[in-house]
């Protein structure tokens, strides 16, 4: 009897979260809710403005405050050497500022005090005198010949640029745009957004001078990232450096970088000898941790009268605010943007890219996408609904056209990534059929005669996730590999650790469900732990959709090591030779007789109680993964609205989701994964972004303004899936997290934009709020929602 | 949460809360549903040294109608339990048109409709209906109860007609002068999100005719705001597509609204207009469907 691999919760089970036993009881265990002995409370002084000259920092008052323990300063700091620090990007960050403020939210001062309450009274009474400065708040600003120069601070930057890039056949793509029938050109702006998990950051430093041991309790996504930067940064020894980050509430990218507030904290307990916890509240995580987005794009087409793409000419402009501090590849500057493109056919292409310094805090980090993959995915998918508009030709018939076909695989894209799989008109189709696209055309002429505005927008795309391979990717040098530690105890239970880390994933769920299919133990018996660098394998972490890809492929490989070795038990045990010796699920048996086996159990006691002679006792192991590509999930969103003529506000009719993300290990939490990203998508292209004013203030640094989508409005999802098996995976997964919020706003965005065909519109800026649509609608302009802001 | 440190006191009598109000020399705060008045704590905006939590006073949660279609408002009855209530969707249409548009659920069950006109937030949503309705608040200080009409209350932002030592203890509604009929529109960039614009038109019809119309309006200037020359000319003849027409441009030049991040001035006035003209027109029609 063959074990049936559902039943032990393996690939393909929508088995129950593990984890969300205890997150719905409330017995999760965030950093907030760690209580050391002696604990201090630590709290930042913040800019209220987003350029100045710091001319004098009076902390007399805060430190008289009875309970106050601890008042650091920039000056402090600098005496320590620790005034500023390195980034993942090889910059520098102030960690509390000396010279200048750069941005409004900036760490100015720190508290640390006996208990929060005392630490937020004393902020106030910290006295900052500031002689402000220009704001700049654009690139546009910041390229302007006389913009004041941001960082000053170093030595050799001589105005707010901080890198030039290019990729791809410059020479190439002008000739073909010199023969082009016809050239699509298009504006826009990819609107700051931030990844706003509902836990903010925060870490308790717990340094103990008897052991000179020091323990990072933090909201990380890479623990051992942070460990390596902390031993570079603070030079202590890294063996004595424990990050350990317990659940986390949610990263999204914004759990990447190292913030001020962590190296803070650290420095507070190595002075006090105390543990001393710092929590950000919701507004300081919002105006100063890692956003999103914030790109600026001219995009330019060159066609072929018949639909075919010729060449793609882009050049980007991103806002990284006052510090490059987000985490890319350390190849690639504006990160993985050159991935735009990938699904479709193109000749040649040629992409420039700047990056500048601006007075608004740092950031640009991979929301919820693998290295500006969102915003690459956006563009390309605005481009080409005004490229067919052009052409005059059906939006998805235009697609289809340019999509690389199913038997060329694989494919070198004309920005020289190497695609290995696709069936990228089945996915189309299958969400033309799932939304009635044609029925849909007429019922939106049909309306039109009413006086109604129906549009229908498609976003296909494929997108590259699971940086590395480790040829290519690395940051700061770290090569982009993951890894699994497996340990099989002798009752056949097991404990599995990765080096990744899960911030509502479902690790704890899906990373058992591999070990369940490689080795037949039930999901159940399998426990798992990330997060804390003492225990866990090396790894670099949980971001841009590259768990399952890399850590996830390092599980199947860690079981298949214990598996060979239990084959030489079992060969053992059935007194045969292991060439004797077949695998079924969870079973060895011998070849010709099924009958005659041992269980994986029965190998497992067997690796502490009865060993062959030469075989070392014990069933555990560990695997180092470097996958040989990115994965190539692909998808098709469709989305369909009526826009209110009077007003222009629109309504969401119906969402059509078809993702390809290969075997699906937990098709529950996959499809979990999907809706959350659509509610991302749909709040981006609706409601959601930070701006700035003239003077540089934050518009956006609260839940007020800044509006994450609740069930009330966010519409439903029906969702589908092509299966095509990622060729190089061990289990054939590809990424999954994030397709949709990268694939998603497009699609919103498009169905606005089709409904307004017809209105000489060519871009309205996300988030399409009704007086922009209003506006272009009745004006008949474009709208930019590029800063400043007006506000009276 | 980490507010500056204060004082707390849940008094069991209305005369115990003016008391302590009066101890407290205009520093105090009445704490009802605490919707606006935590967070603007929690955000250090507001430090009161003393709240007066009035939630342990008895008999201030009714919501009572009476037989000539007059309403009264106790100073804890909740929005929820006024979205909750069959007989005021029968009796009073503005208002049922507004209950389940404020804010959203979670605060409705908790804040309070007295709380909310007493708070003056020019993007509240209950002050523009009592605009529309004639309504007045009930406040009663140390020299006992006076009555404010709810478009004297309101003095700029956040500005209450309230003297330190009185409190908000019922909102009355008068009685209308034929078949109430009306609505309440907002626009906000999403459920729970202020205003954009809201707009809440009223008209009593008597024979045909509208003889009685109140139009009051949301986050279109530094207070709710009152276009009473708009329902004045509505007032006397029946609803057609011309008096809509006008009254709805007259109620957009009253509104005096600020360009911010939910969309510039032009727009906000010419929603304004929109929604005058889509309630109304929603009334007329309803009207014409009746006859």
């Amino acid at each position: 009897m063959v074990l049936d691999e559902l039943k032990i919760g393996g690939l393909g089970s929508s088995r129950r979260r593990v984890e969300d036993d205890r997150f719905i009881r409330g017995k999760g265990n965030y950093v907030d809710d760690i209580v050391l002995p002696g604990m201090l409370h630590m709290e930042i002084l913040r800019s209220p403005v987003a350029h100045a000259r710091i001319k004098k920092i009076d902390t007399t008052r805060a430190w008289d405050m009875p309970g106050v323990r601890l008042v650091l300063t920039g000056e402090m700091m600098a005496a320590r050497n620790l005034a500023w620090m390195p980034t993942l990007s090889y910059d520098t960050q102030a960690v509390l500022a000396t010279d200048k403020v750069r941005f409004q939210g900036q760490e100015v001062a720190c508290v640390v005090a006996d208990d929060p309450y005392i630490a937020k009274d004393a902020i106030e009474a910290i006295d900052v005198e500031y002689e402000v400065l220009p704001a700049i708040v654009s690139p546009e600003q910041a390229l302007a010949p006389e913009a004041p120069l941001i960082r000053d601070d170093k030595a050799n930057q001589q105005d707010n640029v901080i890198f030039d890039w290019e990729v791809g056949d410059k020479a190439g793509t002008d000739a073909a745009f010199a023969r082009a029938d016809v050239v699509s050109k298009i504006e826009m702006h990819y609107p700051r957004s931030h990844p706003s998990p509902i836990e903010t950051c925060g870490s308790i430093a717990d340094f103990d001078r008897a052991t000179e041991k020091l323990t990072v309790y933090m909201t990380s996504q890479a623990p051992h990232i942070i460990r390596a930067a902390v031993a570079l940064v603070a030079e202590l020894p890294e063996h004595m450096i424990r990050i350990v980050s317990p659940d986390i509430g949610g990263g999204f990218g914004n759990k990447v970088p190292v913030y001020p507030g962590y190296v803070a904290s650290i420095l507070a307990s190595i002075l006090l000898e105390r543990p001393v916890k710092w929590i950000e509240d919701k507004t300081s995580n919002l105006m100063s941790t890692g956003f999103g987005r914030d790109v600026y794009l001219q995009g330019e087409m060159a066609l072929r009268a018949d639909g075919k793409i010729l060449a793609v000419r882009m050049h980007t402009d991103s806002d990284h605010g006052a510090f490059f501090s987000d985490a890319q590849p350390s190849k690639f500057k504006i990160g993985l943007m050159h991935s735009t493109f990938a699904c479709y056919d193109i000749p040649t292409a040629h992409l420039t890219a700047k990056g500048v310094y601006t007075n608004k805090a740092p950031g640009g980090v991979a929301y919820r996408c693998s290295f500006r993959v969102t915003e690459a995915m956006y563009f390309q998918e605005r481009m080409v609904q005004a490229a067919a508009d052009d052409l005059g030709m059906d939006q998805a018939e235009f697609r289809r056209r340019n999509f690389v076909r199913d038997d060329d695989f694989p494919h070198r894209t004309a920005f020289g990534f190497l695609t290995d799989s696709g069936q990228y008109g089945k996915c189309l189709d299958v969400g033309l059929e799932a939304i009635g696209y044609e029925d849909f055309l007429k019922e939106k002429e049909e309306a039109a005669k009413r006086g109604k505005l129906l549009g229908i927008g498609i976003s296909t795309m494929t997108e590259p996730l699971g940086a590395g391979n480790s040829r290519e990717y690395d940051i700061l040098g770290i090569k982009m590999f993951d890894s699994a530690e497996l340990r099989v105890h002798m009752t056949g239970k097991a404990i599995l650790r990765t080096g990744a880390k899960t911030q509502g994933q479902g690790h704890e769920t899906t990373w058992g469900q591999i070990v369940a299919h490689e080795l037949g133990i039930p999901a159940e018996d399998v426990l798992v732990e990330e997060g804390d660098t003492d225990t866990a394998p090396f790894g670099m972490g949980t971001y841009a959709s590259r768990s399952t890809p890399v850590a996830g492929a390092a599980v199947s490989m860690v079981a298949r090591k214990i598996r060979a070795k239990a084959r030489k038990l079992a060969a053992h045990l059935l007194e045969a030779s292991e060439e004797d010796i077949e695998w079924e699920l969870g079973r060895f048996h011998l070849r010709g007789d099924p009958s005659r086996g041992v269980t994986i159990q029965e190998c497992a006691m067997a690796a502490y109680s009865n060993l062959p002679d030469g075989l070392e006792p014990g069933l555990e192991n560990v695997a180092y993964y470097d996958p040989p590509n990115l994965t190539w999930p692909f998808a098709c969103y469709i989305a369909t609205v009526e826009v209110d003529p009077g007003t222009g506000v629109w309504d969401v009719l119906r969402v059509v989701a078809v993702d390809d993300c290969g075997v699906r290990i937990n098709p529950m939490i996959v499809e979990g994964q999907i809706m959350g990203g659509l509610t991302e998508a749909y709040a981006m292209a609706n409601m959601q972004f930070i701006t700035f004013d003239e003077e540089g203030n934050c518009i956006g640094g609260n839940y007020m303004d800044y509006l994450l989508p609740t069930a009330w409005e966010t519409p439903g999802f029906e969702l589908h899936e092509v299966v095509t098996p990622c060729p190089h995976h061990p289990i054939g997964a590809k990424g999954i997290g994030e397709c949709a919020t990268v694939g998603g706003p497009a699609a919103f965005v498009n169905a606005v934009m089709d409904a307004l065909k017809g209105h000489d519109v060519r871009n309205i800026d996300m988030p399409l709020l009704p007086d922009r649509v209003y506006k272009a609608m009745t004006e008949r302009t474009d709208v930019s929602g590029a800063p400043p802001l007006r506000m009276e | 949460m980490y507010p500056p440190r204060f004082r707390y006191e849940a008094p069991q009598t209305i005369d115990e809360a003016i008391q302590l109000l009066s101890e407290g020399g205009g520093d105090a705060k009445i704490l009802a549903g605490g919707q606006s008045l935590i967070p603007l704590l929690k955000l250090r905006f507001a430090s009161p040294p003393l709240l007066v939590d009035i939630n342990e006073i008895p008999g201030l949660d009714h919501l009572d109608f009476a037989a000539d279609g007059s309403i009264r408002i106790g100073a804890l009855c909740r929005h929820a339990a006024l979205e909750r209530s069959e007989e005021l969707r029968v009796r009073q249409p503005t208002m049922a048109a507004a209950a389940g548009l404020v804010a959203d659920p979670i605060v409705r069950n908790r804040g309070t409709f007295v709380g909310s006109l007493c708070h003056a937030d020019p993007q509240g949503d209950w002050a523009a209906v009592m605009v529309a309705l004639g309504g007045s608040l009930v406040a009663q200080g140390p020299n006992g109860r006076r009555s404010i009409p709810v478009k004297d209350l309101v003095h700029g932002p956040f500005q209450n007609a309230l003297t330190h030592n009185e409190i908000g203890v019922e909102a009355t509604v008068p009685a209308p002068q034929g078949t109430p009929l009306g609505g309440y529109l907002k626009l906000e960039r999403r459920i729970g999100d202020f205003a954009t614009v809201a707009v809440a038109a009223s008209v009593d019809i008597e024979g045909g005719a509208v003889s009685r119309a109140g139009i009051g309006l949301v986050a279109v200037g530094s207070k709710t705001m009152d276009a009473s020359d708009a329902a004045a000319s509505l007032v006397g003849g029946p609803l057609t597509p011309e008096s809509i027409s006008s009254a709805a441009d007259l109620a957009a030049e009253v509104a005096k609204p600020r360009s911010d991040h939910r969309g510039s001035a032009d727009y906000k006035k010419h929603i304004v207009r929109t929604f005058v003209t889509r309630i109304l027109t929603r009334v007329s029609s309803s009207l014409e469907k009746a006859a």
